[in-house]
């Protein structure tokens, strides 16, 4: 079972958490001319890493925030969390 | 190649069975092919099967990382149907049917296909209705569909829970009386032998490092075990998809996910159907061997363990107790998991690339095992004759572009809900 350090609660048990996806895809700029390659991009298209990966994930039985996780995907150790706001750095 | 008969059994058990030519080669990777197949799962050996076979194209290599059949061919629940509602994924699947009922036959090798049929139960008028739907639709297209009542389904499965006050009554059911179960592993070797008796090498422990594109050509591949000059790649690589894509410097709707399943200790005879659970995600049948074999969600996010979390395992079984009691009694004998290529539609691409000579296999989701023949034979024809076949027009990659998405379910594209 994966324990995930909420930045807002501390350490989870993964059944209080529900996945949200890859953290790094980004909404194109409201207001700017869009490709389809770019919304395709958006909506579709994933590099889906084997490694190290940012994805999103809400305390859904805590404190219901969303937060950013830092995992890697082969051996599921966690590595950092972030507030939702917070920047990937 | 030697056949497999009751004659040459009986031929072999004089010299105690220690004399049986080897089922496929060992060989070392040529410097040059007409056509390589990366991946040696089920769905790669078919492809070099059906190229051979149907296209004369026999100076083809399968370059697996592993052992062929290591991956998700040897790792699902072996369940074979077609009931589909969309017609790409109806039409595709029953041409499949047809390759199944003939595989045994036509590989020379017993895959046990056993067309027990698959019941999908209902657990309120609303879900009859959808299943009445997809049951008509499936009947348009010429597939069996069956839509029982509740009594008619207490008949078959009397195991399952009939009792009053359960969170979902089992209202009735859609059943394909043609679909079952098939050996899997056998699916693997029966072709692999085949393949390899024509001319196919497939050389395993090899790995994919890199490819040669030059003016949006593809030139050659390269292994861990050298280089080799090939035009045309056949990618068939399930959940390693992405690994390999990002070396092509491709993006693709695709994530990989885990996905579980699981035996139980084998018990005697007492169910001889296919069931899935309709409030859910959790489907059963019974092997040969007694086992009873189980499984369901994805454990939700993106994953290339290869191995499971106990807490889905707990959610998928508890769901399977609900639908059929008695399975609290048994103890569980293994518990595996493979990564499946989950694409963002639910449904799997089979289709040419921008790249000249890069053939794409991917996004088989849950389904992958019983698509296996007609994946490998229209995958074939994609190659072969550089277009796609009617059977596969539909699992273009273009259809994330244009729109025209083949959603099954209606999921959307969070591949990690079911």
């Amino acid at each position: 079972m994966l324990h995930i350090k909420c930045p807002h609660c501390g350490m989870r048990s993964q059944n209080e958490f529900s996945y949200g996806g890859d953290a790094t895809v980004k909404r194109p700029e409201l207001g700017k001319e869009i490709s389809d390659q770019e919304w395709n991009d958006f909506v579709y298209n994933r590099k889906s890493l084997r490694g190290k990966h940012w994805e999103l994930w809400q305390h859904i039985s805590g404190c219901r925030q969303w937060i950013k996780v830092e995992r890697d995907t082969a051996s599921h150790e966690i590595f950092k969390t972030l507030k939702a706001d917070q920047e990937i750095s | 190649m030697q056949k497999y008969s009751v004659f040459n059994l009986i031929k072999n058990a004089f010299s105690n069975h220690e004399n049986w030519d080897l089922a496929w080669k060992d060989p070392t990777p040529k410097k040059e092919y007409d056509v390589v197949i990366i991946g040696g799962g089920g769905h790669g050996l078919a492809t070099a099967y059906y190229l051979a076979k149907e296209h004369n194209i026999t100076n083809v290599a399968i370059i697996e990382k592993g052992w062929i059949g290591g991956g998700n061919v040897g790792r699902n629940t072996t369940i074979i149907r077609s009931n589909y509602m969309h017609d790409d994924n109806a039409l595709f699947s029953e041409f499949g049917m047809d390759l199944w009922r003939k595989m045994s036959q036509d590989l020379n090798y017993n895959v046990m296909f056993s067309p027990r049929g698959i019941i999908n139960l209902a657990h309120s008028d609303a879900q009859m209705n959808v299943y009445a739907r997809r049951g008509n639709s499936m009947r348009l297209n010429g597939i069996d569909a069956i839509l029982l009542n509740r009594d008619q389904v207490k008949e078959i499965i009397p195991m399952a829970d009939f009792s009053d006050n359960v969170r979902f009554p089992i209202f009735g059911g859609l059943m394909q009386p043609s679909a079952g179960t098939a050996r899997h592993d056998a699916v693997a070797w029966g072709y692999a032998r085949q393949a390899d008796s024509m001319g196919v090498d497939i050389i395993q422990n090899c790995e994919v490092t890199g490819f040669d594109v030059s003016g949006g050509k593809i030139k050659g591949v390269r292994t861990s075990r050298g280089d080799i000059k090939v035009k045309k790649i056949g990618l068939c690589v399930a959940g390693s998809t992405n690994i390999l894509a990002e070396k092509l410097n491709m993006r693709l709707p695709i994530e990989t996910h885990l996905l579980q399943a699981c035996v139980s200790e084998p018990v005697k005879p007492i169910l001889d159907r296919v069931v899935t659970f309709g409030a859910g995600h959790f489907y059963i049948s019974q092997s040969d061997k007694g086992e009873m074999v189980m499984g369901g969600d994805l454990d939700g996010y993106n994953s290339y363990a290869q191995r499971g979390n106990l807490p889905t395992l707990q959610h998928v079984l508890t769901e399977g107790i609900a639908m059929m009691p008695f399975l609290s009694k048994l103890k569980m004998l293994r518990t595996w998991g493979g990564i499946m290529d989950m694409s963002m539609d639910g449904s799997p691409i089979i289709d040419k690339t921008h790249i000249e000579g890069l053939y794409l296999n991917c996004g088989w989701c849950y389904g992958g095992f019983k698509a296996t023949p007609a994946s490998g034979w229209t995958f074939a024809h994609t190659i072969a004759q550089d277009r796609v076949h009617e059977l596969n027009a539909g699992y273009n990659l273009n259809r994330f572009n244009t729109g025209h998405l083949l959603d099954e379910k209606g999921l959307g594209t969070k591949t990690w809900i079911s």
